[in-house]
């Protein structure tokens, strides 16, 4: 086992399941949405499985591994068939391909977990990788720097990130310094070691809004949500958005939704 | 911030001093390497990757390679030693020590001598030691320990070592560098003349050759042994590569990773005592593999830490230790590779260390930088695993309970029922959400609106129209 690297050969499809994430569910509808209205503008007859509900990644990542797997085992009976899972989060996509097998390394059921695993993307990678799009006929004038977020290390996603935000008309990425860094989230890390994350964050935030972007993005609302949460605290107005609602808002602009 | 893990607390009461110290070495080190093995391969993962291999192969197949190690160093006329424990490996120095009839000692940095406390033994067993890596005479003179396995004294400053000069009687105060550098380079060759014996450590041993590869800047391990009767070179099991050949990518890889040099400054090859026609260099060489739990780890299901080579770039790189700084760890190797070694090689002491795995957000950083591509974030959550199973308090402090949460996320109903009643959490201030996380959450930040079940309202109307 290496880096996250996301499975080979992950079948493609215009016929795909959504994974809404916890986050977005209970509190990010706009960004399910916007990832609902991008696909169907990409063609895509969208199922959303009614019994789901988490990827288990808070406990799996606490080290309850038993409660992590009885989530688990709830998620892949809800996400039956062999189409695509889309997941607008590098973090809870990540758990699906690479956190979910490590945690049934010894279980009978791995190669249901694994069927799983191997049709799971996230958003971007997906349109890039998996539909093939490489333009993006989008437009949005603004200035922005982009979070990229820990867990699409090592995964197709941001190479695909870039490959959308370059193509959209008008927008310019600003580069950010240590862009390696954690924004401090880790799930249950940041209220086990409240110190050592919201000094993570503070860097973070620090070097995000450096060049004073308009927007700042990131593909996970995880991430957002700690960082953003800080920048609400401190009184930082900066505008947020998750790579969909970037994505939907420009096909607006541009007049294609 | 109020907090339960030991790690966490040490951040927060740092001074700012050492905490900048050790914000500025570790951003400047990773920093470079970046730029070195960016600028100079053009597949930096492939080159990784290839080295994690070669290293999972030889502890694969270690048996055979320490067997090949042995019978190479005895024909090259060095004397093999084998340590099981600590306890054995302090006690060989000291019985070579005493069949020649030596005294003193120089040594050169080695992290094994730290883990088995080889210079407190040896002090107390009446024998004088002198460290003569700069930064480790400094903590030697100051009686503290290393933070960092390459830079050590990564969170000191001049200042301090200035005035630690001072006090032992080095000079008077001067906090230039240059000026303590040659003060300590004084004081250290009457005792490299003196001495009786060199230890060194290894970072790489070639199983072919039966040869040592010693990396250092300073160029204090080639004294160490240069000048005296006995060499003797202390070294993990877990260092060996299978030939000569594999020692061209590992010390590529090590000074790029560790410092973000192309090479490190003086590499040495050592494969014996002197030999006849050679004038000078120690009459005997000793080599002491020492285990001290390895095989433990070689067979537990994190194994794959024992590819490390030491390089200290995932330190570098890792917010937290960034964050604490490397006694924060309370053990020899701080940082990402310590957080998971150090609770290996405790043995039955895991509990008391069982706290270090929790501490990382599980970034990958680490993992992104290893030379030898160990999956570092992985391990710590294996770790984790065993933690919980053991019940290990340590790891316990401060972590929500997240069965209730399992239970209802295996609910369709239930969850959605949750979602729904969610929406009351908007007209209650957060303060008074009586769960101790969202107490921590919101001193600092602020939660988002919550909007249970709207999603799913809209998809599900909008499938209608
Ligand atoms: S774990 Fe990897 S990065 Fe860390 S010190 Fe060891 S070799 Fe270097």
């Amino acid at each position: 086992m290496s880096l996250l690297h996301t499975p080979p050969n992950r079948p493609t499809s215009t016929s795909v399941q959504l994974m809404t994430t916890c986050l977005c569910d209970a509190f990010y509808a706009d960004v399910a949405q916007a990832t609902v209205e991008v696909l169907e503008f990409l063609g895509c007859d969208i199922e959303l499985p009614e019994g789901q509900t988490c990827c288990g990644q808070p406990a799996f990542n606490a080290g309850d591994w038993e409660s992590s797997r009885k989530v688990v085992r709830h998620m892949v009976k809800t996400f039956t068939g062999d189409k695509p899972v889309i997941v607008p989060s590098g973090s809870c996509a990540a758990m699906v391909f690479h956190g979910a097998p490590l945690a049934f390394e010894k279980e009978a059921d791995l190669p249901e977990i694994q069927a799983l695993a191997n049709r799971t993307w996230e958003l971007a990678d997906f349109i890039v990788h998996g539909l093939g799009i490489t333009e993006w006929p989008g437009k949005l004038k603004a200035n922005m720097t982009f979070h990229r977020s820990c867990h699409l290390r090592g995964s197709r996603s941001p190479e695909a990130v870039a490959t959308l935000f370059n193509s959209i008309e008008d927008l310019t990425v600003q580069p950010i310094d240590e862009v390696e860094q954690c924004c401090g989230f880790g799930g249950t890390f940041s209220v086990s070691f409240p110190n050592i994350s919201e000094k993570m964050g503070e860097l973070k935030i620090e070097n995000l809004v450096a060049c004073k972007p308009d927007i700042v993005g990131a593909a996970d609302m995880g991430c957002m949500m700690h960082f953003g949460g800080m920048m609400d605290k401190r009184g930082l107005k900066t505008k947020r958005l998750h790579l969909a609602q970037i994505l939907r808002d420009s096909l607006k602009n541009a007049g294609k939704i | 911030m109020k907090t339960k893990q030991k790690i966490d607390t040490v951040a927060r009461d740092l001074s700012d001093e050492v905490h900048e110290a050790n914000f500025i070495g570790a951003k400047m080190k990773s920093e470079r390497r970046y730029a070195a093995l960016g600028r100079d391969y053009a597949d930096p993962d492939k080159l990784r990757e290839t080295a994690g291999k070669i290293k999972q192969h030889t502890l694969e197949h270690l048996d055979q390679y320490l067997e090949q190690a042995e019978a190479s160093f005895t024909r090259n006329g060095a004397k093999v030693h084998f340590a099981f424990d600590e306890t054995a490996a302090r006690q060989k120095v000291l019985d070579i020590m005493n069949e020649k009839g030596c005294k003193s000692m120089v040594k050169s940095k080695s992290m094994l001598t730290e883990e088995i406390h080889l210079l407190d033994f040896l002090e107390k067993s009446g024998k004088e030691v002198v460290e003569t890596d700069l930064g480790e005479f400094i903590l030697q003179i100051d009686g503290d320990h290393p933070s960092h396995i390459v830079t050590p004294i990564v969170h000191k400053n001049r200042r301090g070592i200035a005035k630690s000069f001072e006090r032992e009687g080095l000079g008077e105060y001067n906090d230039d560098p240059e000026t303590i550098t040659r003060r300590a380079r004084a004081h250290l060759r009457q005792k490299y003349l003196d001495a009786d014996v060199g230890l060194t450590g290894a970072n790489f041993v070639s199983a072919e050759s039966g040869r040592i590869a010693i990396v250092t800047n300073e160029g204090n391990a080639r004294f160490c042994m240069a000048a005296n009767k006995v060499h003797i070179a202390m070294v993990g099991i877990e260092k060996i590569v299978p030939t000569d050949r594999d020692l061209a990518l590992f010390l590529n890889l090590i000074g790029r990773s560790g410092t973000g040099q192309q090479l490190t400054v003086y590499n040495q090859f050592i494969g014996g005592p002197k030999r006849p026609e050679q004038p000078h260099g120690p009459e005997e060489m000793h080599i002491i593999f020492v285990d001290n739990r390895r095989t433990e780890v070689l067979a537990s299901d994190c194994r794959e830490i024992l590819r490390c080579i030491r390089c200290g770039a995932c330190l570098n790189v890792c917010p937290i230790y960034r964050q604490s700084g490397g006694h924060a760890y309370r053990s020899v190797y701080p940082g990402p590779v310590g957080a998971v070694l150090s609770p290996l090689l405790a043995g039955n002491r895991f509990p008391q260390l069982a706290d270090l795995p929790k501490a990382s957000s599980l970034c990958g950083a680490c993992n992104e930088v290893c030379p030898v591509n160990i999956p570092i974030p992985d391990l710590l959550l294996r770790l984790r695993d065993k933690a919980k199973r053991e019940g290990a308090s340590e790891a316990m402090k401060g972590t929500p309970k997240l069965g209730m949460w399992a239970t209802l996320c295996s609910q369709p109903s239930m969850w959605k029922t949750a979602l729904t009643m969610g929406h009351t959490m908007n007209y209650i201030p957060t303060q008074l959400v009586p769960h101790p996380s969202a107490q921590s959450w919101q001193g600092t930040r602020k939660l988002p609106k919550f909007q249970g079940g709207d999603f799913r309202k809209w998809f599900k109307n909008r499938k209608k129209k």
